[in-house]
């Protein structure tokens, strides 16, 4: 795929949010999202999200590196030879994460602890890559930039649910917070909602509902 | 041009330099932050083994004010000229038991700075999957548990990963790690949900972290171990 064949070319005049980029924002949240459409990024779905705090930070933490990273390889497209693209995605992709994650050491360190592994998982998260090659070598900064954080949104969604039943099923608790225990009903936390398969039953279920929703059919 | 192998080398150099130089730049300038807040981080996890640090309570100011940092040898004696900080756990935990230096915090008396409350007692040790470290806390005793603090590196989430919960840890308050004048060290026993509470040197097991646990057992027999010339030393009869 070569940058010329540019899929969407945005003219000089367009504004910021024109209604072509207000949709790279809200595809991803429903009829183009990458977990219950796409099928990306399910590893790290199942992986984080058996609570919601952790759930979030990673949410954040991915839109903001597909963000740039989509902004940083749209800006790089044209010079960027064909045969060595992937490396050179992975490069600045990793680029990206290490700065998040030295950050997060040095200024929320308690989230960083919490965190630990996963942020450096989003190196090998499907959905920074797919974007990657899928828009942002074919298109200009802006609407990459746009369409990383409508990706990063649509999974942050979508790990936030997960995470909801996960955490109340599971824990009975949301965002660390116990409220079975605080109305005085004991309750005995369901096992399956903390194993990776508990994760897969509710993405299944989400992708049903959503599917009978907006009608959305394989081709 | 773009597909030259001469283009494809010097484009792969120049993205390798940039991107390590960045890196570099926000490693460099970013450290003193990162090791304040792990210097910090010791100084609670100290404290947290022998009492319960409320949101407010300033870590720093109360290590300062009460614990006495000092590293001994194998033999119980105090090494001189060596500061805790220039000790690195992990690196002694690779010597030979009766080589390494062990930092010693003594937990003193706010009305009496001669008067050990508490000593708190670094350990290293290795899990299931990597290094697991932690402190232990006795008491004036120098033989009941007022506490421990364990971390993993890399033990299965929900199941050896618990071994850094409270829930854990708080399992090893009020046992003994003597058992008259040897060394008994106490032992986290295989299987869960089992009363211990009138055997002074077992606690509870975490179902399916079995192998962790016995990692936790060599840890602590391990370390007590090295410590118990400067806990005889020490201990006032």
């Amino acid at each position: 795929m070569s940058a010329e064949t540019a899929v969407q070319e945005v003219k000089k005049s367009e504004p910021l949010f024109s209604k072509k980029n207000r949709k790279l924002i809200t595809n991803p949240l429903d009829i183009d999202n990458p977990i219950t459409v796409q099928v990306l990024g399910i590893c790290s779905a199942l992986a984080v999200t058996t609570q919601m705090k952790p759930a979030f930070i990673m949410a954040l933490s991915l839109t903001v590196v597909t963000a740039s990273s989509n902004a940083a390889i749209s800006a790089l497209r044209n010079t960027i030879p064909s045969r060595i693209r992937i490396i050179v995605q992975l490069a600045i992709v990793s680029l990206w994460v290490t700065l998040v994650s030295e950050l997060l050491k040095a200024y929320v360190y308690d989230v960083s602890k919490q965190l630990s592994v996963f942020v450096g998982l989003i190196i090998t998260n499907c959905i920074v890559m797919g974007r990657l090659e899928a828009y942002a070598m074919g298109n200009k900064p802006w609407p990459s930039f746009l369409d990383g954080i409508g990706n990063g949104l649509g999974y942050g969604m979508i790990l936030m649910i997960i995470a909801f039943f996960r955490e109340i099923l599971g824990s009975g608790a949301i965002f660390g917070y116990k409220i079975f225990e605080a109305a005085g009903i004991h309750y005995q936390g369901n096992g399956l909602m903390l194993l990776p398969a508990g994760a897969c039953i509710l993405v299944g279920l989400i992708i049903w509902v959503q599917r009978s929703i907006n009608g959305y059919r394989e081709h | 041009m773009r597909q030259s192998n001469l283009y494809i080398v010097l484009y792969a150099a120049m993205l390798t330099i940039v991107c390590g130089g960045l890196l570099a730049f926000a490693s460099e300038s970013l450290k003193e932050k990162q090791q304040e807040n792990i210097a910090l981080e010791q100084k609670q996890n100290i404290l947290s083994t022998v009492m319960t640090l409320g949101e407010n309570d300033n870590a720093a100011e109360l290590y300062n004010k009460r614990v006495k940092a000092f590293v001994v040898d194998f033999k119980g004696n105090v090494v001189e000229g060596k500061k805790t900080t220039d000790i690195v756990v992990e690196a002694e935990y690779k010597k030979p038991a009766q080589e390494r230096l062990l930092p010693v915090y003594e937990f003193r008396s706010e009305a009496d700075p001669n008067k050990i409350e508490y000593v708190v007692l670094p350990i290293h040790g290795f899990g299931l999957w990597d290094k697991i470290w932690g402190y232990v806390s006795l008491q004036s005793d120098f033989n009941t548990i007022q506490g421990t603090v364990f971390q993993h590196k890399g033990e299965t989430p929900g199941l050896g990963a618990r071994i850094s919960s409270a829930d854990i840890q708080d399992r090893y308050k009020g046992k003994k790690v003597f058992e008259g004048e040897a060394l008994a060290s106490v032992e986290m026993m295989k299987g869960e949900g089992n009363d211990y509470s009138s055997e002074q040197h077992k606690v509870d097991g975490m179902s399916g972290a079995t192998l962790t646990a016995k990692g936790v057992n060599n840890m602590l027999k391990d370390y007590l171990a090295c410590y118990e010339n400067y806990i005889k030393k020490t201990k006032q009869p």
